[in-house]
């Protein structure tokens, strides 16, 4: 008596679970059965289970019967004459699609040739176990898993061509690379994806040497000459957005250069781009601080009263402008309206990205890494045929994490850049190494990829030969541009007097309570209280009551809201959290003493 | 010789002078002599810490740094198989927050002379196991028509363990004071004494019967023999530490357990103070990390000065602060600062976490000294 399942709920026994699981599994071949359902026995706990439910991950195999697959010449003639389509040969059960139980109860072959009368099933190709994004990593059977798994995490942060209507798109946060190329070395799904249309990369010079430090830890240095040939170079474009928003009381927001006398005026050099319209003009250079669309509000909390009142008419300032540190050029203005009839002004800035110290690039095996130094063209080493590499990789990154695909990928390109072609790195399926190797030496370079070397500053060559190849490189969309950050005075909060936080309101970077550990360990007794300080507040203390008294500025005058005038009052300095808990302490009906004593 | 070392009692410790004298070439002239214990001196009070130093918030990073690097769930057995030991993170989270059930407590016996060289060693080893009826029975069931239990015994079981019939029914009546006991043809047969006939109280009662204490140590649930250095020693898991001390083949010296708070009930709490430290040492070199044992010997001594030993939790050390801001800044705030409110305590602002809050130089470091000077008025 075996159970079985549908869909995890018990249904019934049977006494020759094999025989069911081959019975659904020829109805579903049929196409008796839906082609989505999928049945699996499990030896283990001795039970059949029948799945029909949505959210299975399934994949296509070509049936195998008698180690034969069921796919012929024939199906592929009419396949290529347009004759047949692929749901054809899913209804004819020439292939079907299998999710991991079922899996398990079947035997794949890989290739055709190791089909034995065992076999159930045979990969339609090997790509197919992974991801469209996946294949994309050229030789990536050559790489640890983890390293193509983070290789294709990275391809889908490079920039790129990511939509031919971009003018004309409002898009938050978008990048573009100026140049994108489409990879030499490359894999079957470059050409399905078609993704020349979409490049995201260029291929580059790489050099595998260390110079002079600045590429350890991962970081790479790049040719400053490349750079102004336009390697890595991209735009970036963000939205401004302003709406007339309608308040109650037929108020409504306006669209204008504000006049002077609005709440909150900036002053007239920040309004100097605004045309008539109160929006600023296209290719407008705009720096931190610059309005780009003038815009005020009704007057904050009014009431039905205050209508009538002549002071209400000063309306209250509130453009968009540029934030901190933010500068670029007017794009395109686009004015409309929105779903509520409101009218509607975006304002998209431009800004060109240079590769500048901090920026991320990565090649496709994971291996990412920031660039440490610019260097002149002059300056870097060359090969002896005068070959000046675009980037400069470091070798410690190579045995640690065991990219062999990032050093076959270079040679691979190098062949391919010599001759003029692509190369196929397809997984499981590429030019074999040491093809390329013979075609390399037959260009008349060494087999191995390695060259001498000259050192750019001095002329003197180098006593080791150095790998260098070609290889397709990703500039990242994480770029210091957009991250760099410091802050000496600034915003503070409201209510706790400390700095703003976040890079956006220009806040402070927090000393937490591990950091305030070191210097009490070092017992930088005097510093820390300095670091500290950014919310220091001298306030008067009553000395009969020990309560916060007040010191009125005007009438030069120190009293205790409770013991009056006649008591010693004296200031001490504490930060203004402290006086905060002080206060919530009173909220709760603690009375919070201070007892004061001269230090001295 | 001792007179040079005479002039220097009380300058250092007798410890560093005994080193002195252990290591020194039984003849050294006086003047070489004069030589070396001046270097000595020197160097002691050069390794002494400074007033003001902050040896705890040091401690705490020096242990605290490697302990990020810790495999966080380890368990992993000494000696042979099926002996899990809690070590790792989670072991000094155990000690460092002085839980008084351990998770796997464990003991290390040592046997005096003969039986130290395997003498007898099984049957101490078994004589040590504890023994519960559901160790030796093949079978219990519950006989609800008649409200009884039946419970029969692995006579193989029983026999290698030498359990004779008279003395296992013995144990089940001490074991078991308010049932009736009968043998019937090898089956024990437990009938409740009062009447009153409740069928969950019986399958309480299965559950207790099983429990039934036989022999052995309680406590201790599995015993290893090992030979560790030439002798025999016996590896337990359970602790028991006071009623194997009372045992005569036991050599009391050596026994340990792993349960401090067993060491400090048995041996007081200097001992726990040193089965603390040498705890923490174990798991922390057992890591491969490096910690110098004086940051665990300042952890050990904040946990047990108070002569009993305290977790580092609210309710443990933190409780003893005195400053009711340190406490507050620690878990549960509004439960201190409520309770000082009530008692009207005095907060002196003596120590570090106070003087941060207020935003005051805290007194360690360059922060302590204070300028002391009349005023002119």
């Amino acid at each position: 008596m075996v159970d079985t399942f549908l869909n995890g709920k018990f249904i019934g026994t049977t006494e020759n679970p094999l025989e069911l699981v081959r019975k659904i599994v020829d109805e579903r071949r049929k196409g008796i059965l839906s082609e989505n359902v999928n049945v699996s026995y499990d030896k283990e706990s001795n039970e059949v289970y029948i799945e029909g439910a949505k959210g299975r991950l399934r994949r296509p195999l070509i049936v195998v019967r008698d180690g034969k697959p069921v796919l012929t010449e024939q199906h592929i003639k009419q396949l290529e004459k347009k004759e047949i389509t692929w749901s054809d040969l899913v209804k004819q059960g020439v292939i079907e699609y299998l999710d991991a139980a079922e899996e398990d109860n079947s035997l794949v072959a890989f290739f055709e040739k190791d089909l034995t009368p065992k076999h159930t099933h045979l990969e339609i190709t090997p790509l197919a176990i992974f991801g469209l994004i996946t294949s994309l990593v050229p030789y990536a059977n050559f790489n640890s898993a983890q390293k193509v798994n983070t290789g294709s995490k990275n391809q889908k942060q490079a920039l790129g061509f990511y939509a031919a209507n971009y003018p004309v798109r409002m898009d938050m946060d978008v990048n573009l690379l100026h140049y994108p190329q489409s990879p030499i070395v490359r894999s079957v799904m470059h050409s399905i994806s078609d993704y020349e249309k979409h490049a995201s990369g260029q291929n580059i010079v790489v050099a595998v040497m260390s110079y002079k430090g600045y590429n350890m830890e991962d970081a790479v240095i790049i040719n400053k000459g490349s750079i102004e040939r336009g390697l890595g170079r991209g735009s970036y474009y963000r939205p401004m957005v302003a709406e007339e928003l309608r308040y109650s009381g037929g108020l409504v927001d306006e669209i204008s250069i504000p006049n002077k006398d609005v709440k909150g005026y900036k002053s007239e050099k920040d309004y100097r781009y605004l045309e008539d319209d109160g929006i600023i003009y296209p290719e407008a250079k705009v720096k931190e601080g610059d309005v780009i669309i003038g815009k005020t509000s009704p007057p904050r909390f009014l009431s039905s009263m205050d209508q009538y009142r002549l002071a209400s008419d000063t309306r209250r300032e509130s453009s968009v402008t540029m934030k901190h540190g933010e500068e670029g050029i007017v794009d395109m203005i686009l004015i409309t309206e929105n779903g509520e009839g409101n009218k509607l002004v975006q304002v998209k800035i431009r800004d060109e990205r240079i590769p500048e110290v901090g920026d991320k690039l990565t090649s496709r095996h994971g291996q990412k890494g920031v660039v440490g130094l610019i260097v002149p063209h002059a300056d870097m080493p060359f090969t002896a045929s005068g070959i000046v590499p675009d980037l400069l990789f470091s070798p410690h990154g190579i045995p640690s994490r065991m990219t062999m695909a990032h050093l076959i990928e270079l040679l691979a390109g190098k062949v391919g850049a010599l001759s003029g072609r692509y190369v196929n790195g397809t997984v499981f399926d590429s030019e074999p190494e040491d093809a390329l190797r013979k075609e390399l030496l037959g260009l008349g370079f060494r087999d191995n990829g390695l060259e001498t070397m000259f050192n750019g500053e001095t002329g003197e060559k180098f006593t080791v030969r150095i790998f260098v190849g070609d290889m397709y490189y990703l500039k990242l969309k994480h770029m210091v541009a957009n991250k760099i950050h410091s802050r000496a005075r600034g915003p503070i909060q409201l209510l706790t007097r400390q700095p703003t936080e976040g890079r956006a309101k220009e806040g402070g970077l927090r000393l937490g309570e591990m950091e305030k550990d070191t210097y009490v360990a070092h017992g930088a007794s005097l510093l820390l209280k300095e670091r500290f300080d950014s919310d220091r507040t001298i306030v008067p203390v009553c000395e009969t009551c020990g309560l916060i008294a007040i010191h009125d500025d005007f009438k030069r005058r120190d009293y205790c809201p409770t013991c009056g005038e006649s008591v010693e009052i004296s200031f001490i300095e504490i930060s203004y959290a402290f006086k905060l808990i002080l206060d919530e302490f009173k909220s709760m009906c603690i009375y919070p003493k201070i007892q004061l004593k001269s230090k001295y | 010789m001792e007179d040079t070392l005479k002039k220097y009692e009380g300058r250092l410790p007798e410890s560093v002078l005994e080193d002195v004298r252990q290591s020194m070439p039984k003849k050294i002239s006086e003047s070489k002599l004069r030589e070396v214990m001046e270097t000595v001196e020197k160097e002691y009070t050069q390794m002494l810490a400074e007033p003001g130093e902050s040896v705890g918030i040091v401690s705490a990073e020096s242990i605290g740094e490697p302990g990020t690097q810790m495999t966080l769930n380890t368990f992993h057995f000494a000696g042979v198989a099926e002996m899990n030991i809690t070590t790792g993170l989670p072991r000094i989270i155990e000690i460092l927050d002085g839980r008084r059930n351990i998770t796997t407590p464990m003991m290390e016996i040592y046997l005096k002379k003969p039986y130290s060289q395997g003498k007898d060693i099984k049957k101490i080893a078994l004589y040590v196991k504890e023994t519960k009826l559901a160790d030796i029975a093949s079978e219990i069931t519950l006989n609800l028509a008649e409200s009884r239990i039946e419970v029969t015994i692995d006579n193989d079981k029983a026999k290698e363990l030498a359990i004779t019939e008279a003395n296992l029914l013995k144990a089940l009546k001490t074991a078991n004071k308010n049932l009736s006991i009968d043998i019937k043809k090898g089956i024990y047969i437990f009938k409740m004494k009062s009447k009153d006939e409740n069928s969950n109280a019986i399958y309480k009662l299965k559950e207790k019967i099983k429990e039934s204490y036989i022999r052995g140590v309680r406590g201790i649930t599995q015993i290893l023999p090992v030979k560790k250095d030439g002798e025999f020693i016996i590896i337990t898991a359970g602790s028991n530490l006071k009623k194997l001390l009372g045992l005569p083949f036991v050599d009391g010296t050596r026994t340990t357990t792993n349960d401090i708070f067993e060491i400090e009930e048995v041996l007081g709490i200097e001992a726990a103070r040193h089965a603390l430290i040498n705890e923490v040492f174990k798991v922390i070199e057992n890591q491969g990390l490096n910690v110098d044992i004086r940051h665990l010997m300042l952890v050990a001594d904040t946990m047990c000065f108070n002569g009993k030993l305290k977790g580092i939790t609210r309710y443990g050390v933190v409780r003893e602060k005195a400053s009711v801001l340190a406490r507050a800044s620690f878990e549960t705030p509004i439960k201190h600062i409520i309770s000082a409110s009530l008692t009207g305590e005095v907060d002196k602002l003596n120590s570090v976490v106070e003087n941060v809050m207020l935003n005051q130089p805290v007194p360690v470091g360059t922060g302590l000294p204070k300028l002391i000077t009349k005023r002119v008025k």
